[in-house]
Order: C-alpha cells, then structure tokens, then sequence
C-alpha cells in the first residue's frame, strides 16, 4: 500500500506542474490576476506531495519492504537504521526522487516567501519551475520508477555498496541536492524575467537569497563530499578531479559567479544580461552535471549504473530546458537594456574580474571533463584527464582570482583610483612579502604553486579582514561579516591546500609485526592484527602505536573490511587528527606468505585546514543570508536602494 | 536600422546556445554508439615481442627469453604474481589449458622465488618457463597494465592477442581460437 500512495502522491504532484504551466502561461497571456493568484498554492501543494512520495520512499527502506525492487536491490534486513534511511537516496531511482522534490520544494518555497518580485516575473518563474518539474516527472514515473514491485518477494535484499555505508553519506547528497537543485531558482527566475522582459535592481534583490541559500548547500556539501572522499576511500587524497566532483564543482563556479554579478545588478544596475546568463548556466551545469552522472558516459570512480536509455532521456531534457532558455536568452536579452556604466577600477571592476576568471576556471573544468568523450567521439580512443591538467590549468587562475578577491572588497562602487586602492591594499601586500621570506626560509624546496598558495593566502587572508578596520564591529551589517568569514575561509582553505601539496610525508611498506616505520615526524609500531565483527561486516583491525619523536604514543586501528552483502572489500582508513595536521593510517592486504601487511602511512600537516576553509565559506555565506534576509524583512515590500550594499 | 556595432552582439548572444548543441550533438553521439567493453589493448598487439631476458623466477626452472617464442609454434605469455588473488582464481584454467597441450609460459611480477614456488605448490604449476620481473620493466615494455593479463604470441614471436584479466573458463575457446589463428 505505502508504494501505491507514494507512487499515486508522484503522479498527483505531476499533474498539479501541469496545471501550474499552464495556468501560468494563461494568466500571463490573458494578464488574469485572479488566476495569477491561483499560482502559489498550487506550487505549494505540489511540493508537499512529492515531499510525501519521497517520506514513503524513505520508509519503505526503514521497513526494509522486499516487494519492492528498489529495496531488494540496495537494501538488506541486515542493516543498520541509518543506512536503511541513507540507502533511500544511494541509488538511482531514489536519488532522483530526491532530486525532484528539492525541485518542488523550492518552488514550494518561491511560491511561499518570494515578496519583492514583481507579481508577473513571480507567475513566469513558477511557469518555469514547474516546466522544469514536468520532464523530470516524466522521466521518473516512465524510465526510474522508485517504487515498483517485485514477485516473488526474495527474502534478503542484496545491500547498499559499502563504501555509501557511512554516516557522513546520510546527509552528503541531500546537502549537495539542494545546492544543484536551488539553483533551478535562479534559473526559473532568469527564464522568467526573460519572458516579463524585467531585468533591475529588483528582480536581483529578490534573486540574491535564493542564489546565497542553494550557494551555502553547494560549498558544504562540496565541502563534506571532499572529506568523505578524503577518509573513507583510503586514498588519502582530498580532490581527484573525477568527473563527478568535477560535476558539483561547476555549478558551484557558477553559482559563485552569479553571487557576486547579482550584487552588481542590485547595487549598481550592471551586468544585467550577464546575470541572467549565469543564472541559466548554473543551473544548467547542475543538470548536465547529473546527466554526466546519472548516464554513465563519463567513467568515473563514483560507478553509477551505465544505463543508455536514461541517459538518453535525461539528455534529451537538457536539450529542451537548457537549449530553450539559450533561446530565449538571444531572443530576448537584447531587448533588456544593458545596465549602467562604471570604472575598470571599482568594485564593479573587482567583480567582474572575479566573474571572468571563475568562468575561465568553469572552462577548464569543463573542457577536461569533456575531453575524453570528445576524443573518444572523433577518434575513438578511451583516455582520461588526470589532475595534472586541472592543477596546472587551474592553479595560476585561482591565484590570480583570489588576488582579485583580496582587492575588491577594499574598492569603491563606480569609480575608483589606483593610488587609494595602493595604499589599502600597503598592509596585506606587506604581509605577502613577509610570508615569502618566512615560507622560503622555512621550506627552500618548495614548489612555485605551493609557495604562491601560502603566499597569497597570507596577503588576501589580511586583506579580507581589511574591510572590518575602523569599523564599530556591533555595527557592521550581517552581510559584510559573511563576506569577510568567507574571503577568509578562503585563504585558510588554500593554505591547507598548499602545505597538504608541499609537505605530505607518505610510506608505503609491508610492514612485519613488530616493527617499526617512519612517516615525517612520526614513529608508527605496528603492534598486530586482530579479527572483529561489525552488524554486516567482518575486519582485520591492525593496530599501531604512534609518536611524534619522542612524546607521548597513541594507538591508531585501521581496519580491512569486508562486507557480507554484496561481497566487497573496504579499506577504513584511521586518522588522528593533531592541532598542526592529520596522521592518517591505512591498513591493506596481507602479503602472500602471512607474515607481513601493507600499510599506508601518510603525515599531512595542516590538511584538516581545507574544510576548515570550506567551513568558513559555508558560514559566510550562511550569515550573508540570514543579514540579506533581515533586512529585507525590515525595507520590504518596497525593497528601496538601501539593501543594496554588497555582501 | 540596427547598426553593424549591434547585430555583432546580436550573432553573438547565440554563441552558448550553438556551444550547448554542440555538447548535445558530441553527448548523443557518444550515447547512441553501442558501448564495447572499454579495456586498454596493449599498442603492441601486432608487433613482435621486444627483447627480453629474464632470470628464473623460481628453482628448477628456466627463466624466460624473448626468444624462447621464436620456436615455431604459437605460446601462451602469462602475466601472473604470486600476491594477486585473481591469478589463484586463473590457476585451474591455466592447469586445463596446460593439459590440453597449450604451451605457457611465465612472467612473475615483482615476487620471490619462495613465494613463488609456495603459489605453484598450492594452485598448480602449468608453465614450461618462468621469468622473474622484480621491477615490471618487461610487463611496462609488454604494455600490460596490471596482473593477471595473457598474451597469444605466435611461433615468430609476434604478439597476436591480449586478454586482459584472469582467464575464466568461458574465455578458453577464444584463448584457444587465438592460438589457432596465430598458427597461420
């Protein structure tokens, strides 16, 4: 029964974005207010709905429901709760389910709270979101049904891929869906004022929340995805340049883009058709990014099912949204009066050269991910894209953007002069210098990547802070200390990017019992191994006394598991994590013979500074939303001039 | 009416959109091609065997040369170590090739001579010769990329097919088709 109404909740919800569409198209072409009016709480039901459908899903999985295929195929009786609910969303089907109701709550949302857009733009972009809501409905309910039976009902399911048995995946992809998925907002706003020809000032304003609140799920969920990579595959890497992190990187390029046009459009009027275009981009790279995933033409170590007939419905919805609101944008935008002028030195400037060099970076990215297909096309040859091409790409780029970003918070709107921009910029660039005598002195070795990372991580790190000198900070607004956190987050960020790249120690070696091995500063005894028993796993644990010279030891256990269903083999890496890094220990296989393991033994100073950065630019832009928020509150429905002081 | 200044920026507000077909175009036609199983064939499949000269890899045995191919009649070259466990899953159907009168021949991927003769101990020892590679150098000029993997190489000592993998009962016809065809 809980199937049936969670698949008949999905089919109601898919009528209701029908209706949607089309009682938005009617009212706009007839200008029926009344009908407008009808608008929003069909959004609103539609959302609650599919958030039901997807409530249903989720217990079918805590019952562990074996008449259901979905749940035979990823769940098993055997496992723990967590993983049950987690294992909702571990698979195809249901991680779609999940996709379209984050698409339909935030419409639900729009529908809910959006004031300050003009009533008919408000119409078209919740015509817009349902359209977008009807073809993923589609491919739902006729190509990835989530809640179709089995008969006969087998007796055990077959599990979920251990490597997703993990807390931190029980909330990763929800995070990261409602960043991609957000992001449709910005794009339904974008195709809808594309339709009511109505690019301003207010329509930014009313956009900027919406961008903030999908942007601060994309930096944590990128953010969490990296450090679940990072401890859980046993590799020891934070980044690998796979084209399924490549795919949440790029919308958020995008998003992180659009973030800082949209505040041009709201303060200064500017970089209007630019704005729009972002907006349609981000979101687009949020869907291509899920056809890149969802249809497995790219190979990548996320393996989902290959599955060509998806993936040739998915493409084919990307084709219609995608290649229509490009359509619509060259149609249209020409007739949106670009906004008005500024200086290159302003703040307008600052920011669109931040803009430029996020999308060359989105460039790269997307090239490099793209590449292998395009060869394979041509000349069908099958080769990938390492991380040497995206490092050495991207790195110089980055470089020049956070300079970027440690100058423009210091710069005037409209109009500027270089000589006051020279001497507020004195004290980081000072702070720079230092650093590169102190990083030189210290590590002479060093590589020029990591040496300018460190480097102008300490310059931007003090010219970040710079906008907050001689301010009252009790007065200071929200917005411009989620600016300052974030900037921030970012130079801490690069800096354990730097020294992870600079001074990793790594040693591998088949270690006997007893002895004892050397990684950086650290002595690591292999002390045994020892069997355990976890609910659906069985381990060999091996444990290790580890020292920093000769200070006090502590006992690190990484373990080998494997899991019963389906039969795999993990590696559980154990980290520890110090105040200057991270010891993070690796336990492999047995060597042939018996009387010696693999171990992996790395020393990774300052590389917990990452997500620490990552964080911090989760945080900003957090307390960037909750300051746009308040004083929206505090000037709508007018919205007037004051709110738009740059975050 | 417009000016020429404006009709650029006209054509070129439709430069995403033709970008975006394009990535629709190259998508599709990626999708639509039928998918072959995506392995990396050694470049060298074709050519002759490079040479080589290996040491035994375990006692009482020989070791293995490049021109111990070169005698006329087609050889199976095995890629083996005595740490790889799909090796110890190959091993029954290396031993039923071997008593179907199929020549194998060996070459043990960074191992020792003990642990090797414990692994032929233990699964069967279907090789004539064995070369020990400490280091991978010949499996790197093989253009092998990882253990087990089997080459079909001809009596002239060229390579004529590559299978990558542990052999599985259902590739011995066309590991045997091979060793015909490279009879020719």
């Amino acid at each position: 029964m809980i199937a049936e109404a969670g698949l008949a909740a999905l089919w109601l919800a898919a009528a209701l974005a029908l209706l949607q569409l089309l009682l938005g198209i009617v009212a706009l072409r007839g200008e029926r207010e009344d009908w407008m009016r009808a608008l929003r709480p069909v959004a609103m039901v539609q959302a609650a709905l599919v958030a039901l459908s997807f409530g249903l899903l989720i217990l079918l999985f805590l019952r562990t429901d074996l008449t259901v295929l979905l749940v035979v195929e990823n769940s098993h009786v055997a496992k723990p709760w967590l993983y049950k609910f987690a294992g909702t969303w571990g698979n195809h089907e249901g991680s779609m389910l999940l996709w379209v109701m984050v698409l339909a709550v935030s419409g639900g949302a729009v529908a809910l709270f959006e004031r300050q857009l003009a009533e008919r733009t408000l119409v078209a972009t919740l015509a817009a979101q349902a359209a977008i809501g009807l073809g993923f409905y589609a491919f739902l309910l006729f190509a990835s049904n989530p809640f179709a039976r089995v008969s006969p009902a087998p007796a055990e399911g077959n599990g979920l891929n251990p490597l997703l048995q993990d807390p931190g995946l029980a909330f990763h992809p929800p995070t990261l869906y409602f960043g991609y998925v957000g992001l449709s907002v910005a794009f339904s706003f974008a195709v809808g004022a594309l339709v009511t020809r109505d690019v301003g000032p207010a329509f930014a304003r009313a956009m900027r929340p919406w961008v903030l609140g999908a942007w601060v799920f994309l930096t944590l969920g990128i953010t969490a995805g990296s450090y679940w990579a990072y401890y859980e595959l046993g590799w020891g890497g934070w980044w690998f340049w796979d084209p399924v992190e490549n795919a949440s990187l790029m919308p958020w390029l995008a998003a992180t883009a659009l973030l800082h046009s949209v505040t041009v459009v709201a303060t200064r009027d500017g970089l209007r058709a630019w704005t729009v275009m972002l907006a349609v981009v981000a979101f687009s790279m949020s869907m291509v990014g899920t056809f890149l995933v969802r249809s497995g033409i790219l190979t990548s170590v996320h393996s989902f099912a290959v599955d060509p007939t998806r993936g040739s419905f998915i493409l084919a919805l990307l084709a219609i949204y995608i290649g229509g609101a490009l359509a619509l944008f060259a149609l249209r935008v020409g007739t949106v009066r670009e906004g008005s002028r500024f200086d290159i030195v302003s703040r307008e400037g600052a920011l669109v050269l931040n803009n430029l060099l996020l999308s060359a970076i989105l460039g790269i990215v997307l090239i490099g991910t793209l590449y292998p297909l395009a060869v394979e096309a041509t000349t069908g040859e099958a080769l990938s894209v390492g991380a040497p091409y995206f490092n050495a790409a991207t790195s110089p780029i980055a470089l020049l953007l956070m300079a970027a970003m440690g100058a423009g918070p210091l710069l005037r709107w409209r109009r500027d002069d270089w000589r006051s921009l020279a001497r507020r910029m004195a004290a980081p660039a000072a702070v720079l210098v230092l650093a590169l005598g102190a990083v030189l002195v210290a590590a002479p070795g060093i590589g020029i990547f990591p040496l300018l990372g460190l480097v102008f991580a300490a310059g931007v790190g003090v010219a970040s802070v710079a906008p907050l000198w001689k301010r009252n900070l009790r007065r200071t607004p929200l917005f411009t200390w989620g600016m300052v956190i974030a900037h921030l987050g970012v130079s801490v960020s690069v800096v354990g990017m730097a020294c992870e790249s600079a001074f990793t120690r790594e040693t591998l070696v088949a270690a006997a019992i007893g002895e004892t091995q050397t990684v950086g500063p650290f002595k690591v005894r292999f002390d045994g191994v020892m069997p355990i028993a976890g609910p659906n796993w069985t381990a060999i644990e091996g444990t290790l006394t580890v020292s920093r010279g000769d200070g006090t030891p502590w006992v690190m256990r990484p373990q080998a598991r494997m899991f019963s269903s389906p039969p795999t083999e993990t590696n559980e890496a154990a980290i520890k994590t110090l105040f200057d890094g991270q010891v993070y220990t690796v336990l492999g296989r047995q060597t042939e013979g018996g009387d010696r393991w693999q171990l992996r033994l790395w020393w990774k100073p300052m590389v917990t500074l990452i997500w620490l950065g990552g964080a911090m630019i989760g945080l900003g832009g957090l307390l960037a939303l909750i300051g746009r928020l308040a004083r929206g509150r505090r000037h709508s429905p007018s919205g007037d001039g004051a709110a738009g002081v740059l975050a | 009416m417009t000016s020429p200044a404006t009709r650029k920026v006209r054509i070129l507000l439709w430069v995403p959109l033709i970008a975006f077909v394009a990535f629709v175009g190259l998508v599709a036609s990626g999708l639509l091609k039928p998918t072959a199983n995506v392995t990396l064939v050694s470049k060298l499949v074709g050519k002759p065997l490079p040479e080589f000269a290996l040491p035994p890899g375990v006692a009482g045995q020989p070791g293995l040369t490049a021109a111990d191919f070169r005698a006329g009649k087609p050889r199976l070259l095995n890629i083996f170590a005595s740490w790889c466990v799909p090796c110890a899953a190959e091993a029954p159907v290396l031993k039923q090739l071997a008593d179907a009168g199929v020549e194998i021949d060996a070459v043990a991927i960074r191992d020792r001579p003990e642990d090797i003769a414990r692994f032929l101990g233990r699964w069967g020892n279907p090789y004539a010769r064995i070369g020990s590679d400490v280091d991978s150098s010949i499996q790197f000029a093989l253009g092998s990329s990882g253990v087990p993997e089997t080459f079909v190489i001809d009596g002239k000592g060229v390579i004529r097919h590559q299978h990558i993998g542990d052999i599985r009962a259902e590739n011995v016809p066309e590991i045997l088709a091979a060793l015909k065809d490279a009879e020719r």
